[in-house]
């Protein structure tokens, strides 16, 4: 049994409970990502506005030490669920446990990453809560009474203000849409006793592999990205070079991947990742309107291209115009001497 | 073994969007509509499993929520391959009340796996094929990239943040599939598309549900300001400008 370290008595019974948000925290294999701190801090703003506290809930194994990070985030009790049957996730039964932690903490909202594992959790809870689930939202609720808030529709062509009728409200936040916002609390780590019968016979895992691509797209602030203009599979060495360089992840565009050039995983797109980092490099895209609502959400892009008629210069901030082969050695020299001064 | 996909009927992925009614309707003039390409994707393999004859996969259907105006969609995953089209006869409000409408139909018929892609192109939210299986009481593997089957045993593949993880389920599984689950879509051949006019498209009368969301009004991105171009024998001004105006490095 994990030993549980309560770092401060809890006043809470002291006076009326209080409602609180809840926040999914996702284990990354016994860590937390920036992801997680922007998560709190996204559910540290509503609960500040309504009046409310943050309860977090975490799955699997982890370390106090880990969590404690939250107390900078806003989060004042955080939930864990260790039992090792969750460091596998079975979409089922994590529901039934975050619906325990939803009754125990009298929560009305719940806020999720806006990724593989809040896509497999939020609908199933949204039906379990009969709570009105809206996903991909990138900024605060406009009004908390209606509750309204904006979401990504039509692949990052719009947005639309949706307005959520029941008590409970779930919403998934896109990863790095929102910031992180520092905000010092005290935190109570607690043991979850959810009750809830770990036993899900129907699926179980055979088999795991880990990738080893480095940095993962979802999780990378600069994102250095190529198109057919790179003119072969063979010319990808410079801008991987230049990646390595900013400490960014690489992508592609479609026809990339489904020539084969680059690995599926890399598509960036509309039927791709949707990925939001601070800047975003598209080396020889045309962009594509598929392509763009894939990375509508970059803080800045930067395009090189050598058609000034390319779609991608209408939503550039910086553009270049010239073959992207040429330019990317004189980035990687301009880039390695700005890292070193 | 019987298959079910739920496909959606949506916008192009290369239309313009435009907004009627004061922002508050979508303008569908002059869209095109197509099968949603992670639906599209789900049909594929499902085909594929069905034409290959080591998989116990021997019938797919289809199934939509939608007014008769979907139908040329659902004819669409016929001449794919498609045995058979279900049409849930309401227009969809939520992803909540489509889900409910499925969840109905899946109840009273037996499926080997139920597959839904795990966003759709127009509202984007990634809800109704956890709906359904939550609604059914139904295991789900989300973010499915590739199904295999043994010895008539499927091994699921999905992807989790660290890599891949492959499962193996028993009893029906709804499965929310993502790209790579086929490599390609499917393109109907005029075989495909004469044969999809006789087959069977159900049409199913819809149940009373009620929604939880409510889509009140849309707007389009702020435009971005002009880009400023920099000559490629002047990258340092780049540097300087990405560090110093944009603040991102």
């Amino acid at each position: 049994m994990r030993v549980v370290e309560n770092l401060k008595l809890e006043t809470y019974n002291f006076k009326l409970k209080k409602m609180s948000v809840l926040v999914y925290i996702q284990n990354f294999n016994g860590k937390l990502k920036k992801q997680n701190l922007e998560l709190a801090s996204y559910a540290a703003k509503i609960a500040d506005a309504k009046g409310e506290s943050v309860v977090g809930i975490i799955m699997g194994e982890i370390d106090n030490s880990e969590i404690e990070r939250l107390a900078n985030y806003g989060v004042s009790k955080v939930l864990i669920a260790g039992d090792t049957v969750l460091n596998t996730r079975i979409n089922k039964l994590f529901t039934q446990v975050i619906e325990k932690a939803v009754t125990a903490e009298d929560v009305n909202v719940i806020i999720l990453p806006d990724n593989n594992e809040g896509k497999a959790l939020a609908p199933r809870l949204s039906v379990k809560l009969k709570a009105g689930f809206v996903s991909g939202v990138m900024e605060l609720p406009s009004s908390y009474d209606p509750f309204m808030v904006s979401k990504r529709a039509f692949s990052g062509k719009a947005f639309a203000n949706v307005k959520v009728n029941s008590p409970i409200k779930i919403l998934s936040l896109m990863n790095n849409s929102f910031g992180l916002y520092e905000n010092t609390t005290e935190l109570a780590i607690e043991d979850f006793s959810h009750g809830v019968n770990l036993v899900d016979a129907k699926s179980k895992l055979v088999d795991s592999r880990m990738f080893d691509e480095g940095i993962s797209l979802f999780d990378a602030d600069i994102v250095v990205s190529g198109g057919r203009g790179m003119k072969s599979a063979d010319n990808w060495k410079p801008l991987e070079e230049l990646a390595d360089v900013l400490g960014a992840a690489t992508a592609c565009s479609r026809p990339v991947s489904d020539d084969g050039w680059r690995s599926h995983n890399e598509h960036v797109g509309q039927t791709g990742k949707v990925i939001a980092p601070n800047l975003y490099f598209a080396f020889g895209i045309s962009g594509a309107i598929q392509h763009v609502a894939g990375v509508s959400g970059a803080k800045c892009l930067v395009a090189i291209n050598n058609d000034s008629d390319a779609p991608i210069f209408q939503v550039a901030d910086y553009g270049i115009l010239d073959d992207a082969q040429k330019v990317l050695p004189k980035l990687v020299e301009a880039f390695k001497e700005f890292k070193s001064e | 073994m019987k298959l079910l996909i739920c496909v959606s009927n949506v916008p192009d992925t290369t239309t313009k969007i435009k907004f009627k009614d004061n922002n508050t309707q979508f303008d569908n003039t002059g869209v095109q509509w197509v099968i949603n390409p992670w639906d599209e994707l789900a049909l594929t393999r499902a085909v594929e499993l069905k034409e290959d004859s080591s998989s116990p996969v021997n019938e797919v259907h289809v199934i939509n929520v939608g007014t008769v105006e979907t139908e040329p969609t659902i004819r669409k995953c016929l001449a794919i391959g498609a045995d058979k089209g279900i049409r849930i006869d309401t227009s969809s409000n939520d992803a909540y009340s489509t889900s409910v409408q499925i969840a109905e139909f899946v109840k009273n018929n037996e499926y080997g796996f139920v597959i839904a892609g795990i966003e759709s192109g127009d509202y984007n939210g990634s809800s109704v094929g956890g709906m359904i299986a939550e609604l059914t009481d139904l295991p789900s593997v989300s973010s499915v990239s590739d199904i295999q089957f043994e010895n008539n045993e499927a091994t699921i593949e999905r992807d989790v943040a660290s890599g891949k993880e492959y499962m193996k389920v028993e009893g029906t599984v709804i499965l929310i599939v993502q790209k790579g689950f086929a490599k390609e879509p499917k393109i109907p051949n005029m075989r495909g598309i004469m044969m999809a006019r006789s087959k069977p498209l159900e049409v199913v009368p819809a149940i009373e549900t009620e929604s939880l969301t409510e889509f009140v009004d849309y707007k389009m991105p702020e435009a971005k300001s002009k880009v400023k171009m920099i000559d490629s024998d002047n990258i340092s001004e780049l540097i300087q400008l990405l560090s110093t105006e944009a603040k991102v490095l």
